[in-house]
């Protein structure tokens, strides 16, 4: 009976098992891609799928640079010294295969063509889809770009200073190009180039901290008064705040919008922390108050009898106990905050948030993908560690209202 | 150190009044144990006296002060409670200093006092540690200690005794009695088990439905209770109740229940004369019905004849679970009898310690007659 008891309980549990494995996969499988991608050249991501990285690496290149090349510059590419194909430092002037074309075009010092034998198609396009791997191929010899070469943290560069040119931010300082340098100094300081993910992180920081701790400050003091303070008509306006809760922000809008021209803080990073901290507070106060509402009575009492003002009872007891109703409080508020666009975009659009920026960076037609992706996971960093670093209070924060202890 | 007042203190809770025109005069250093059922206010009163509850009427004096309208952290009174309360954020040490810190005492003596008392309870060993790793004996002594070095004027136990197992409580029972006698200070006491009130109680006021039943010493209580609540309330096993009528035969008096009738002894005639032919509630306590076999001598015994129902034997005495009739009682013998289940047998009732209560004075809760 007992391996067929242990098979039993296998097969009970694989149809759970298996929808959980498949909704993980569902969420993880988009994110992985997204992930990989972020890390892909700009040309990869155009040409091949993230899931190309998995396959074994072939030589790419190596057939058509035979054909072309070999004859002249030997398998090694280093065949005639004074154009060492295997010298990293002369294949960083060809970073790009249409460079490489426009150098072939032209003829070499004697006055003959570059390529003899056999020539490159007329075509352009044509041309260049032999050239590219071959560019791959001799980037492969000179050693420039290793075995991972086709593993980048250059989109992240992109998307940190907010580049979107053509080719990619290192490569244009390296080379000078025109266009970049009007903008950037190619130094530290573009990292707070104000088209750049860089401060738009900066701004999310001061938009979602002040945010997050005002209003738990503020839930705090009028959850205590709603726990432990007896004043008339106390019910009636603890349920007139949570009731504040199914007004839908976005009804909002307009209203605040035309209140904040008039006080002056449209655009103000006060203005957004008032916006989130009311948006904020009936939560905040409903979850507070039912945490501090579920402590025992009788500590309450004891600290009274102890000598202690409400005051006190709040700093020496309310709020260490109800450190883990802050946390997840503090938790939720500040990742609603952090993944805010809606709010961002129309209150603080001269100062771009995270969320707000990366719709700034995508060209319209969908060019700048693969800064995009490297966008995104900045964006997500800072989400990713706060959950990482309290996921046991996100579990306690969903009981936290409604079960004691 | 002070005396405690409630004059005709109300409190009502809605509708619910959960304290009738309560009357105590409690002396200083005296340790008064309130007593009786769930509900019955004695909790209530307490919270009334520590400020934890408004009173709808009347008054509460410390000493000769009116605290009706006294913040409870300026009452200086320190109370212990049932779940002990403890702060769980904060070590032994900083449980017990917290109320002398908040009052500004220099720290060296802070230091000095929580030591002291911590010596006292045993628990020295205990102060740097949470009170959640603390077993529930520890948590009580350190509840204890946290309001003994407060030094109150009064001190206020809300059943501190009942989560405790049946052996700690004993113990820490005696221990308790031992800190009044040390501190000489004013000790409130709730609790509904009445082995604690009789135990440790000076005096005990035992309480029903918000009303005051009788406020006594614990051995008056016992001898003569003043109703029938405080007669059933208090002993263990309860007092036995017969309805039954007075009957007067000549010179004598006689207690009838239908099932039997025990003659009143002459000595006690005047008293119970002027209820000839009244209904009334006759109550005996088990202790005092005795195996004719072992009966002491020289009581004023009354015979009557019982079947046996259920015997207990619980080594140093039997508990005999009699029926007589309609009527059903509990008999406390000696334990060298040897009654079967179901034979009739003869018990005496000790006629020198019965109760009388006069069901035509109060239906609800007669009043003894002595």
């Amino acid at each position: 009976m007992k391996p067929f008891a242990r098979l039993n309980k296998f097969l009970s549990k694989l149809p759970v098992n298996l929808v959980l494995i498949a909704l993980i996969l569902l969420w993880l499988v988009p994110t992985l891609g997204l992930f990989i991608t972020s890390f892909r050249p700009r040309e990869d991501v155009r040409t091949t799928g993230w899931w190309t990285i998995f396959r074994e690496q072939q030589v790419v290149g190596q057939v058509e640079y035979e054909t072309y090349c070999a004859s002249c510059h030997g398998m090694d590419g280093a065949a005639i010294p004074q154009a060492n194909l295997a010298d990293p430092e002369l294949m960083n002037a060809y970073a790009r295969s249409n460079r490489l074309l426009v150098m072939l075009k032209q003829p070499l010092e004697d006055d003959s063509p570059h390529m003899v034998d056999p020539l490159l198609p007329e075509n352009v396009n044509e041309s260049l889809a032999i050239l590219s791997p071959v560019h791959e191929y001799i980037g492969a010899l000179s050693g420039e770009e290793t075995k991972g070469s086709r593993l980048t943290l250059r989109n992240y560069a992109d998307a940190l200073v907010g580049y979107k040119g053509t080719q990619d931010y290192l490569t244009d300082c390296q080379e000078g190009v025109e266009s970049t340098l009007v903008k950037f100094k190619c130094n530290i300081s573009d990292l707070l180039n104000p088209e750049g993910m860089g401060s738009a992180f900066i701004n999310t920081l001061i938009v979602a901290v002040p945010s997050t701790l005002l209003p738990i400050f503020f839930a705090a003091f009028a959850a205590y008064a709603f726990a432990w303070m007896d004043f008339k008509g106390r019910q009636w306006l603890f349920a007139l705040l949570v009731g504040l809760q199914i007004i839908p922000l976005q009804m909002t809008l307009v209203p605040i919008a035309r209140l904040y021209a008039d006080l002056g803080l449209e655009s103000t990073f006060v203005g957004i922390w008032l916006f989130h901290t009311g948006f904020g507070l009936p939560y905040a106060i409903y979850l507070m108050r039912n945490f501090l509402g579920g402590l025992p009575r009788e500590v309450f009492e004891s600290i009274y009898l102890d000598g202690a003002n409400h005051w006190t009872a709040f700093w020496k007891l309310a709020i260490p106990l109800s450190m883990p109703a802050i946390a997840s409080l503090g938790i939720f508020q500040f990742l609603w905050v952090w993944n805010d666009f809606l709010v961002a975009k129309i209150f603080l659009s001269s100062k771009p948030v995270l969320t707000v920026q990366i719709t700034n960076l995508i060209d319209p037609r969908g060019a700048n993908w693969h800064i995009l992706t490297g966008a995104a996971f900045l964006s997500f960093i800072v989400p990713m560690i706060v959950f990482f670093a309290f996921q046991r209070y996100f579990v306690r924060g969903l009981l936290a209202g409604s079960v004691k202890g | 150190m002070a005396s405690v007042t409630y004059k005709k203190v109300t409190k009502k809770f809605g509708d619910f009044t959960a304290l009738n025109e309560l009357d105590i005069e409690i002396q200083d250093k005296e340790f008064l144990v309130l007593v009786g059922p769930s509900g019955c206010g004695k909790t209530t009163a307490l919270r009334c006296l520590a400020g934890l509850e408004e009173v709808t009427a009347g008054e509460v004096l410390i000493g000769d002060q009116v605290v009706n309208d006294i913040a409870p952290k300026d009452r200086d009174i320190a109370m212990v409670f049932q779940s002990y309360a403890l702060y769980p954020h904060m070590t032994v040490f900083d449980n017990m200093a917290f109320g002398l810190k908040l009052r500004r005492v220099p720290k060296d003596q802070i230091k000095t006092r929580v030591e002291e008392a911590a010596k006292t309870l045993g628990i020295e060993h205990l102060l740097k540690r949470r009170p959640r790793e603390l077993s529930g004996g520890q948590r009580q002594r350190v509840a204890v200690g946290r309001a003994i070095v407060r030094e109150p004027k009064v001190f206020l136990f809300d059943e501190p005794l009942s989560n405790l197992d049946a052996k700690l409580r004993v113990q820490t029972r005696a221990e308790i009695s031992r800190l009044h006698q040390r501190l000489q200070t004013t000790f409130i006491y709730v609790t509904h088990d009445q082995t604690e009130a009789m135990t440790m109680a000076s005096r005990i006021a035992v309480m029903n439905k918000g009303l005051l039943q009788q406020l006594d010493t614990p051995q008056k209580l016992y001898d003569e209770p003043a109703n029938l609540f405080v007669a059933g309330f208090i002993g263990s096993p309860a007092m036995n109740f017969f309805t039954a009528r007075i009957k007067k035969d000549g010179q004598n008096l006689f207690v009838d229940t239908d099932d039997f009738a025990v003659k009143i002894p002459d000595h006690k005639l005047k008293v119970y004369e002027p209820l000839a032919g009244k209904e009334v509630i006759f109550g005996i306590r088990p202790e005092d019905i005795h195996n004719p076999e072992f009966a002491p001598p020289g009581i004023h015994a009354a015979p009557v004849e019982a079947k046996v129902d259920v015997t207990e034997l619980m080594g140093n005495e039997i508990f005999l679970y009699m029926i007589s009739g309609k009527n059903n009682f509990v008999a406390r013998v000696d334990p060298r009898t040897r009654f079967k289940i179901e034979e009739k047998r003869q018990l005496f009732f000790n006629m020198d310690n019965f109760h009388i209560f006069d069901v035509s004075a109060d239906a609800e809760n007669p009043p003894a007659v002595r």
